[in-house]
């Protein structure tokens, strides 16, 4: 706070020092497939973000969908009925997605984002801006979140100011689990059971690789010893149970035995099955 | 089509039927199943639904787009709202260049019990319309276990041509050789993404091990999914013994039935030798008006059908999952003499 005469332009960051933003992908599917989707005069897509505020504060970033605008040089418009459309639809299927921002493709922020920001955040209180770089300007594709924020001079209203907030890219387990099957263009079959747990088996072999050799690395003086691995390597070795061999035999057996007994039941009902049914539409009554 | 003599006009072009191609692979965005596995995710253990977008091209059905239903509470005012929202829904979409053409449903189900009648129903109401729909399934409960359980089916054409004649007796069904494998065919599923997309994840998620490994799959506790998947097994047995139940009632009465005809028939042929003796005109040797000639309509095998179908989904689950199983606990007892 300034005392005397002079006024300070106040950057107010205690309210964005711990908001940060947490993106499934499926939002970042539904923005480029928008944007693939265009029409062939819009450079960009603008669209709507929906999801919920955590109750620690960060904004949990769902679902999205595209809405219609016109853009030329000088204003933007926005197809508000199509966006309210939507927003009704969308929540008949879970109302409690709520709208958290807006989204548009394109790196920067553009005089036109700022009217856009100021329309939704009629909207919602504190509207979460997300960029998705669909141009690989910086070589890479970068995806950014901001939150406006008040610039003030003293009293005066100067303006706003896109502050970038820290994002996070997350993932459920079952997305995780086709992950690879979402990274490549094409996949030509689903992984059956086998061969999926093949190569999860795999990439544990692989982790279990690199451990060895690192443990082998520091052991001849090669790579220097670093304490904290060396410590969660000593506790996951020391997670494993310890069992007298005899015990663990005998429930590794046991739960052997159990699954074969399940295995031979299934088999038993199949036979019975193709009994029942050769039975039953092969009887001719005389 | 042969080789064309004389040029064809348009309006023959236009009249000959085309001859449609088989279905041989559904090819999925990667957009849809994301946006499956959230929708289904979110509502388990409710079941849901959605709608299928896409393109129907050749002999391979494009899945492009979907959205999802809202669950239905009770039925009164909600079909009309139903068929708004899916009207509003497509509308949308269409403004934003997104395929506008069903081809098809999705549903979750709980642990592949997902062979009803009711199924089969929207199959038919969806076939009337569209000519070649699909349905998804997928399976949240097993992808718990570390699979991604997506299904793509169809009912297959015998099937769907003895559905319409509305009989499924027992000559109709040799006639076809049609067993109860044959109701649903499963379609192989590609998936695609544009460029861009794929792009984006490899950026965003490296390629390391560390990140990609997916532990749910070395998860040693099968134990509570394979009771439940018993369990489900034991009900439907219970099912399939009441059919077959009906079947043997119906085969007594229609044997009992028979043996009545041929008492009566003996009886007709006494008397009517008693009236040729006496010089009378013989009596028919059938009459249609005795109700022992009616016939008895013999039950349905479609839920019997269906029935075995889901079992034997049951047994195959129970056979992967076990499989599964096997591997972790021999790569645990490997780990373990280590």
């Amino acid at each position: 706070m300034a005392a005397g005469d002079r006024t300070v332009l106040q950057f107010s960051t205690q309210s964005t020092a711990n908001l940060s933003a947490k993106v499934h992908p499926l939002v970042i599917f539904n923005i480029c497939d928008c944007y693939v989707r265009r029409p062939d005069q819009a450079e960009r897509v603008i669209g709507t973000l929906l999801g919920s505020i955590l109750p620690d504060g960060t904004v949990d970033i769902r679902n999205s969908y595209a809405v219609p605008h016109t853009e030329s040089a000088e204003q933007v418009a926005l197809d508000i009925e199509y966006h309210h459309n939507m927003l009704v639809s969308h929540q008949k299927v879970n109302p409690k997605e709520v709208i958290v921002g807006w989204y548009s493709t394109g790196l920067g922020v553009t005089g036109g984002s700022a009217l856009i920001h100021d329309f939704y955040s009629r909207e919602v209180p504190n509207p979460v801006h997300l960029t998705v770089d669909t141009g690989f300007r910086n070589g890479e594709g970068t995806v950014r979140a901001y939150v406006s924020v008040n610039l003030a001079l003293g009293d005066r209203q100067l303006a706003a100011q896109f502050q970038e907030i820290p994002l996070d890219l997350r993932m459920v387990e079952a997305e995780r689990v086709g992950f690879d099957i979402l990274k490549t263009t094409s996949v030509d079959k689903l992984p059956t059971d086998l061969e999926g747990m093949e190569v999860t088996m795999q990439r544990l072999l692989a982790l279990i690789d690199d451990i060895y050799k690192y443990v082998d690395d520091v052991v001849e003086g090669r790579v220097a010893a670093d304490n904290s691995i060396g410590r969660f390597i000593s506790d996951t070795v020391a997670a494993l149970p310890k069992l007298s061999p005899p015990a663990f035999d005998k429930l590794v057996n046991d739960s052997l035995q159990d699954q074969l007994l399940l295995l031979y039941l299934s088999s038993i009902t199949r036979t019975q099955l193709g009994l029942a049914e050769k039975l039953n539409t092969a009887a001719q009554i005389l | 089509m042969a080789a064309s003599s004389a040029p064809r006009s348009f309006l023959q072009v236009a009249a000959t039927e085309e001859v449609v191609s088989p279905l041989r692979v559904v090819q999925i965005e990667g957009l849809v199943i994301l946006k499956i596995i959230k929708h289904c995710k979110e509502f388990s253990p409710a079941l849901v639904t959605g709608q299928l977008l896409g393109l129907d091209v050749g002999s391979v059905l494009e899945v492009t787009n979907c959205f999802p239903f809202p669950i239905r509470e009770e039925d009164e005012e909600i079909e009309a709202d139903g068929a708004n929202y899916q009207l509003e829904m497509m509308r949308c979409l269409r403004e934003v260049n997104v395929d506008n053409n069903t081809v098809g449903w999705y549903q979750s189900t709980i642990l592949g019990s997902y062979q009803t009648v009711e199924l089969i129903e929207t199959f038919m109401n969806y076939q009337e319309n569209i000519r070649r729909c699909v349905c998804i399934i997928y399976d949240p409960s097993r992808s718990n276990q570390g699979v991604l359980a997506l299904k793509a089916l169809k009912l297959s054409d015998s099937f769907m041509e003895l559905y319409w004649a509305n009989s499924f007796t027992g000559e109709k069904l040799r006639e076809k050789n049609l067993s109860w494998v044959d109701i649903f065919e499963e379609i192989p599923i590609k998936v695609s993404n544009s460029a861009l997309i794929s792009a984006f994840m490899t950026e965003l998620e490296a390629d390391t091990p560390v990140t990609q490994c997916d532990y749910d799959r070395l998860q040693l506790s099968s134990n509570p999914y394979m009771e439940r998947n018993v369990e489900f097994l034991i009900e439907c047995m219970d099912d399939l013994s009441m059919e077959q139940q009906k079947f043997q009632y119906h085969y007594r009465n229609l044997s009992r039935q028979q043996a009545q005809q041929q008492a009566w028939l003996q009886k007709r042929r006494a008397e009517n030798m008693a009236r040729k003796a006496a010089g009378e005109e013989p009596l028919p040797e059938e009459d249609p008006t005795n109700p022992i000639f009616k016939p008895i309509p013999e039950p349905s095998r479609l839920e019997s059908f269906l029935i075995t179908n889901q079992i034997s989904n049951y047994c195959n689950q129970i056979n992967g999952v076990a499989g599964q199983s096997f591997n972790r606990l021999y790569l645990m007892k490997a780990l373990h003499d280590n």
